[in-house]
């Protein structure tokens, strides 16, 4: 995904000079095609997110479009006040860009686990929030930010997922994109979990003839509260499917959306990292599997429904 | 206009029954000079890409940037009635929402430097001409963010950058050096790269005298120490910790204003 970005700015910053790049000395081996050819616009600020983020804020008031860049928590968490004054407080076109969102540097440990910043985003006021599920999805994504006259979050996986769109989907911010259709339950998923979400629907419906309907939901807010309820009416139920805690992310948006609207409807299961301090390292699969397995997760689910 | 200003915020945190008046009297001084003879800015267009920006890092003291403001006329003098009311524009900490001539919104310490880094830099990239005023408050150096910032700007060269520190010696539970001590301060600067003047901040010579000297040095960013006295001008509010969080009764207003040669 990050390479697909990078690329894509690339391109969008050749016939844009608004555009800069700013990191926190992370990125080597990715920001080079940008740092080589956009030299004047691209700053490493070094180890210094705070900074990073406030310099973003006051270089957008001079009219760029300004992208931060750094791994896991650190262009969020770490800078979270930066991020909601200097940026969201002042209204401005800073897109913060965080590489390993999730579990891509599992092995690393708990500081390297971003499995709150959807959350903590998503509660900023004017914030976009958008976790591409492919390659595809985040060109898509990178190009539409551009468009978003504020502050943005773009929350990517790391390297060599694969693609799943096999051919570009119809993408605008705030609308799911239905991957799969089906009638018996619907999937959610945001980010990188779309291609395992697939591969659960293939298993559903090869191995127990359940069908399920399948959404990327690559921006979290503002949330395609339609597709949510559509799918909540249509289909047996609704499972999330998140690489984040439980709490406060895509499940929680989901059901948000779902208190919002009357009976009857289908019910809700969130399917992604227990909320409790998790101390288990691992690869990204591994701890993908945190929350158990999806596939007995649905079974049970539509088992308690009624049909 | 020292004066007008300090009368203003006065009357200003009285009516809302405010805290940070002490913060507010130590800087009048800068600021008159500031917004008097110094920065290049235009009342009617105050968006003007060209303009010199001032940023208030140390937000709470929002009523004395409010007053200067409606003084030079950046919005009408009957706002300031309102400082801190239901539903009114004028927050107590500095708002930029509907306010021309605040430049940010602020009031959580240490985010205003790297603002202006940012500005900064994007004036010469753009080869725009303004200089970029950055007002610090002593007990804000406490904060980690300002000495990223600190590093960026001499890294950088922006000595279009000016940083301005309202050296009052108090902050929350008591002086600075009892809290926090900051010293040597001017050596911190000047090892981070900065050109350091230090000053008389109630001096109008001395300040106008080193804000148009600066940049200090070539390639450099520069800092003003500007030594004051919290609470400056009203004598029973200087140097009392206490005028960092009371505001005033009736009498001691009449008193405060009186002192300034302010009619009630």
């Amino acid at each position: 995904m990050r390479t697909a970005f990078i690329k894509t700015l690339c391109e969008l910053a050749a016939t844009d000079d608004r555009i800069w790049l700013l990191t926190g000395d992370l990125g080597f081996s990715v920001l080079e095609p940008f740092r080589d050819q956009f030299a004047s616009r691209f700053v490493n600020v070094g180890v210094a997110e705070q900074n990073m983020t406030g310099v973003a804020a006051g270089l957008a008031s001079c009219g760029k479009i300004v992208f931060t860049y750094s791994i896991a928590n650190f262009p969020t968490i770490r800078c979270l006040e930066q991020v909601r004054n200097d940026v969201c407080y002042n209204d401005l076109p800073v897109k913060v860009v965080s590489v390993g969102g999730g579990f891509a540097y599992g092995a690393q440990g708990y500081t390297h686990h971003g499995v709150e910043d959807l959350a903590v985003m998503r509660a900023l006021p004017n914030m976009t929030v958008v976790a591409p599920g492919d390659p595809v999805e985040t060109e898509l994504a990178t190009r539409a930010l551009l468009d978003v006259p504020g502050p943005c979050y773009l929350r990517l996986g790391k390297a060599r997922e694969p693609v799943v769109h096999k051919r570009p989907p119809t993408f605008a911010l705030g609308q799911a994109i239905r991957v799969r259709d089906g009638g018996d339950v619907t999937l959610i998923s945001t980010g990188g979990m779309l291609e395992h979400t697939m591969h659960v629907a293939g298993r559903l419906a090869a191995e127990h003839k359940i069908e399920a309907r399948v959404l990327s939901m690559h921006t979290l807010k503002p949330l395609d509260g339609a597709a949510v309820r559509a799918a909540a009416r249509e289909t047996g139920g609704v499972v999330t499917v998140e690489e984040h805690s439980v709490t406060g992310g895509l499940g929680s948006a989901v059901a948000d959306a779902l208190a919002a609207m009357d009976p009857p409807h289908g019910p809700l299961r969130k399917y992604g990292a227990p909320d409790r301090l998790n101390r288990r390292i691992g690869c990204q699969t591994y701890l993908r599997t945190l929350g158990g397995d999806l596939v007995e997760l649905v079974r049970d689910l539509l088992k308690r429904t009624p049909k | 206009m020292a004066a007008r200003i300090r009368a203003r915020a006065l009357r200003m945190v009285h009516h809302a029954h405010a805290s940070h008046i002490g913060s507010c009297l130590s800087m009048a001084d800068l600021l008159a000079v500031l917004y008097q003879a110094v920065l290049r800015v235009d009342p009617k267009r105050p968006d003007r890409p060209q303009r010199d920006r001032f940023i208030l890092s140390k937000g709470h003291g929002g009523a004395a940037l409010y007053a200067v403001l409606a003084e030079r006329g950046f919005f009408p003098l009957d706002w300031l009635e309102t400082y801190c009311d239901d539903g009114a524009r004028l927050a107590g900490h500095c708002t930029h929402h509907g306010v021309p001539g605040v430049e940010f919104s602020t009031g959580s310490l240490g985010h205003g430097l790297s603002l202006g880094c940012g500005v900064a830099l994007a004036a010469k990239h753009d080869g725009v001409s303004c200089r970029v005023f950055v007002q610090l408050s002593d007990g804000e150096c406490d904060e980690g963010s300002l000495w990223e910032a600190a590093l960026f700007a001499p890294h950088h060269h922006l000595d279009n950058l000016i940083a301005i520190v309202d050296y009052n010696k108090g902050q929350g539970f008591g002086t600075v050096a009892e809290v926090l001590n900051l010293e040597p301060l001017a050596d911190k600067w000047r090892s981070f790269g900065w050109a350091v003047r230090e000053i008389d901040g109630h001096d109008h010579a001395q300040i106008l005298d080193a804000f148009q000297a600066a940049p200090f040095e070539p390639q450099q960013p520069s800092v003003i120490l500007a030594h004051t006295v919290k609470g400056k001008g009203v004598s029973f509010m200087e140097n009392k910790l206490a005028w960092h969080y009371k505001s005033p009764t009736d009498e001691q207003l009449a008193a405060a204003l009186a002192e300034l040669g302010e009619t009630p």
